[in-house]
């Protein structure tokens, strides 16, 4: 039988008191720690922000992550108290977000290929009528990087927008821009 | 597009990674750009997206069972109450999360929102002036049975106006969020309600270009839902990216 896929619709702006309720009391699923007690791994915090067309930011959307662990596995069920690979949270009055996670390793690719450490990234928002997907690759990770196959599909002068870069206070910097110059590479997955 | 009989690396198509997902349907999800939605304006990418042949970063998704539910539960009706029900006209809401290949989707996690009966969001940047409900908050979560059936109850939204155009109001939704079996079937998206005369004049719900699929976010009523004496049901399905047809399957 086939079926034909449900339209998309745009989350609107007023989402947080189901999808990141805690300021509402409520836990949600997910949110900006995947980190679990006795997870190994390289502690990191990712941290950006979101910006539109006018490059003002985007102060009500939500961004959410899927990583795998520090041995590139991507865990199969979402328990309470282990890492869940999936991070969810809402940008703030300056349009930032913020993740404390672990650096993933590398993944499977296709066929034999490896690909380099990275993290899948939905952000949606009022104004967007489907979420949109990217990836966050790492700067120091410059020798797998060039190997990627997904890196590798993209235009070499847009590359730079997926890559975290990290600063002197060891947070990785992922800024997204929904549009304009220097518009985000955005996936159609 | 992806090239149905090669991968980007060159393999040919029985090496793909298993549980590879059929395409985005662009012919049923809406542009990004949507001129008379004001908001798409500044927020709408305007380079092409690029296409990833899908791995296992796309095929694999979180799995959030029952233990996500926590304090939100599906029926909305009783998961705010403070000293009394939530004022309104209940309503049940159930169907199916199925794949395109008309398989159900089991154990998946659906997270819904709305507005009360007067049209008022609890988010604290709502400023309609309509009355806010002590015993309704308009969260709920559930996850779909082994057949991919899914239930809530809940109080008939209220149409409330937006300023995207001189006298906009939005047709009475629940917003549904899913995030399927995998991270390439998440889906957000909303459910209208039959007959609401506010759908034809909605920038929202007619930037979906297909009429047969804008038609697919109304609810249907249905008899066979409704609680004698206790509620009117509404049946909605939902079809989410199915497993792609490989040469071996068929």
């Amino acid at each position: 039988m086939a079926l034909k896929q449900t339209a998309s619709q745009t989350i609107g702006p007023f989402f947080r008191y189901c999808l990141t309720p805690e300021s509402y009391g409520h836990a949600g699923i997910a949110g900006a720690s995947l980190q679990a007690p006795g997870l190994k791994g390289e502690k990191i915090r990712i941290a950006g922000r979101i910006f539109d067309g006018a490059a003002a930011p985007v102060t009500d959307a939500v961004v959410e992550i899927w990583q795998a662990d520090a041995e590139g596995v991507y865990p199969e069920t979402a328990e309470p108290g282990k890492f869940a690979g999936f991070g969810r949270t809402g940008t703030d009055a300056s349009g930032q977000f913020q993740f404390d996670t672990i650096k993933p390793g590398t993944v499977p690719g296709r066929g034999n290929a490896w690909q380099a450490p990275h993290i899948g990234v939905i952000v949606a928002a009022r104004g967007m009528l489907g979420h949109i997907f990217t990836r966050l690759y790492f700067a120091d990770e410059e020798v797998a990087n060039a190997q990627d196959q997904v890196l590798a599909s993209v235009p070499a002068d847009r590359r730079r927008t997926l890559i975290a870069t990290r600063g002197a206070d060891g947070v990785y910097r992922f800024d997204i821009y929904l549009q304009g110059d220097d518009e985000t590479v955005f996936f159609d997955v | 597009m992806t090239t149905k009989n090669m991968t980007n690396a060159g393999l040919p198509e029985n090496e793909m990674p298993k549980n590879e997902l059929s395409a985005r349907d662009w012919s049923v999800h809406p542009p990004y750009f949507c001129e008379t939605y004001k908001s798409t304006v500044l927020r709408s990418p305007r380079q092409k997206l690029i296409p990833i042949d899908h791995t296992l970063s796309e095929t694999s998704g979180p799995g959030y069972g029952e233990p996500s539910i926590g304090t939100l539960g599906p029926d909305l009706t009783k998961s705010a109450v403070k000293n009394g029900l939530p004022l309104g006209e209940r309503i049940i809401v159930g169907g199916r999360v199925l794949g395109e290949d008309g398989r159900p989707v089991p154990h998946t996690l659906l997270e819904i929102w709305q507005a009360n009966a007067a049209g008022r969001y609890v988010h604290e940047a709502d400023q309609h002036d309509a009355p806010l409900d002590p015993n309704f908050l308009g969260a709920g979560r559930c996850v779909t049975d082994a057949d991919g059936r899914y239930s809530f109850i809940s109080i008939k939204p209220g149409a409330y106006p937006w300023l995207n155009h001189p006298n906009a109001w939005r047709p009475a939704h629940i917003h549904f969020s899913l995030l399927g079996p995998s991270f390439s079937t998440r889906l957000i998206t909303q459910m209208f309600f039959p007959g609401d005369p506010l759908l034809p004049l909605d920038p929202i719900y007619n930037a979906v270009p297909d009429e047969e699929a804008r038609s697919r976010l109304v609810c249907d009523f249905s008899i066979e839902l409704t609680k004698p004496q206790w509620a009117l049901g509404y049946s909605f399905d939902i079809v989410l990216r199915g497993k792609r047809a490989t040469p071996m399957e068929i």
